[in-house]
């Protein structure tokens, strides 16, 4: 419960995971993976703010309603995302949108 | 309202007052995960329908001050759960100065965003009727070689004759970029006013072992800013740069 007290080294062992992360993502974006440049960005940026919101915000350490709240939150974000996405990209490409695409995609 | 110390007559303990705090400021920061989510929606579907502008747009970005912003907020992140800890363990002093360092690292960080947005109006990337995406090439700093910029210049004429409303899709990118860490910066500005008021409590002892809740919750706060940053970095700065 919120009466464990999170030890200094934990925080610094975050601390340099997290500037790993950034030397990582700065690496990778110069790195050709084609369409999996965004999804690895993405992926490092979700481990890292994991890593924030379990130790720096002591999620792990914390009432399970509040783990609760954190989870939802989440997955309602989640919700939104992808329903709103699923729209999107499935409707037709207008010709002046397609034009503008054809330079990296093509 | 009824208050013994630092209880309030509505709870039992301490104990039950910080995790009622806690939790009530993590249904806040749940508002502003849909908050910034809607923001960031709205990046990635012009960014699918405008990848050239948006491209091009990315790639003006300083990745040099961007990334040392982004060690700073992680610093500054660092610092601020130490702070918690000296609360924790009954340092008064090093709350003290742990919540000084995080306040100069959050200033540091604002600093170098207000160099980044001058160099934007140096460069005519300001959206309005003076933006001009040609007006520079994709790298706006001293001391380029000039082979690089060639090729950056050609890169970006290859983007204006894809794209010829390259444009007015690039100022929807600027529009995004200043929107978003405008947005960034406002909630690093009100942290920086919430970091000042613990300071001076601080300075005051009023953080213990047993009531520290203040410590953490803002902590909370500037944790959170902190991971919206995380994802800012890579989607506004390092998309594009694998060309």
């Amino acid at each position: 419960m919120s009466k464990h007290i999170v030890s200094p080294v934990v925080y610094i062992v975050i601390f340099v995971s997290l500037m790993l992360g950034t030397g990582i993502t700065i690496w990778a974006a110069f790195q050709n993976f084609g369409k999996f440049n965004i999804v690895i960005a993405l992926a490092i940026a979700t481990i890292k703010a994991t890593l924030v919101i379990l130790y720096f915000m002591h999620a792990r350490y914390s009432a399970k309603r509040t783990q609760l709240v954190i989870v939802c939150s989440v997955f309602w974000l989640a919700i939104m995302l992808a329903l709103t996405l699923s729209d999107y990209t499935t409707r037709p490409q207008q010709g002046r949108w397609a034009s503008a695409n054809t330079y990296y995609h093509a | 309202m009824h208050r013994t110390g630092e209880l309030y007559g509505h709870f039992e303990t301490l104990e039950q007052q910080k995790e009622t705090a806690t939790l009530g400021m993590w249904i806040f920061l749940v508002t502003e995960v849909l908050f910034f989510g809607g923001l960031f929606m709205t990046y990635t579907i012009n960014r699918r329908a405008f990848s050239t502008a948006f491209g091009i747009g990315s790639n003006t970005l300083d990745i040099g001050l961007g990334g040392f912003n982004t060690v700073v907020l992680i610093m500054s992140s660092l610092t601020m759960a130490m702070a918690v800890w000296s609360a924790q363990v009954g340092r008064k002093k090093l709350v003290s100065v742990f919540l000084i360092a995080t306040l100069g690292l959050g200033t540091v960080f604002l600093g170098v965003k207000a160099i980044e947005y001058k160099q934007k109006f140096d460069h005519h990337l300001i959206p309005g009727h003076r933006f001009d995406m040609k007006y520079h090439p994709a790298h706006p700093m001293a001391g380029d070689d000039p082979k690089e910029m060639a090729l950056e210049k050609e890169e970006v004429d290859k983007a204006f004759a894809v794209d010829p409303d390259i444009n007015a899709h690039g100022q929807l990118y600027f529009s995004l970029y200043f929107g978003m860490t405008g947005l960034h910066a406002l909630h690093m500005i009100v942290g920086a006013g919430l970091l000042i008021w613990l300071i001076r409590g601080s300075f005051r002892g009023r953080f213990t072992p047993q009531y520290n809740t203040p410590v953490e919750i803002v902590g909370l706060y500037w944790h959170f800013v902190d991971i919206v940053w995380i994802y800012l970095f890579p989607l506004l700065y390092l998309i594009d740069r694998h060309r």
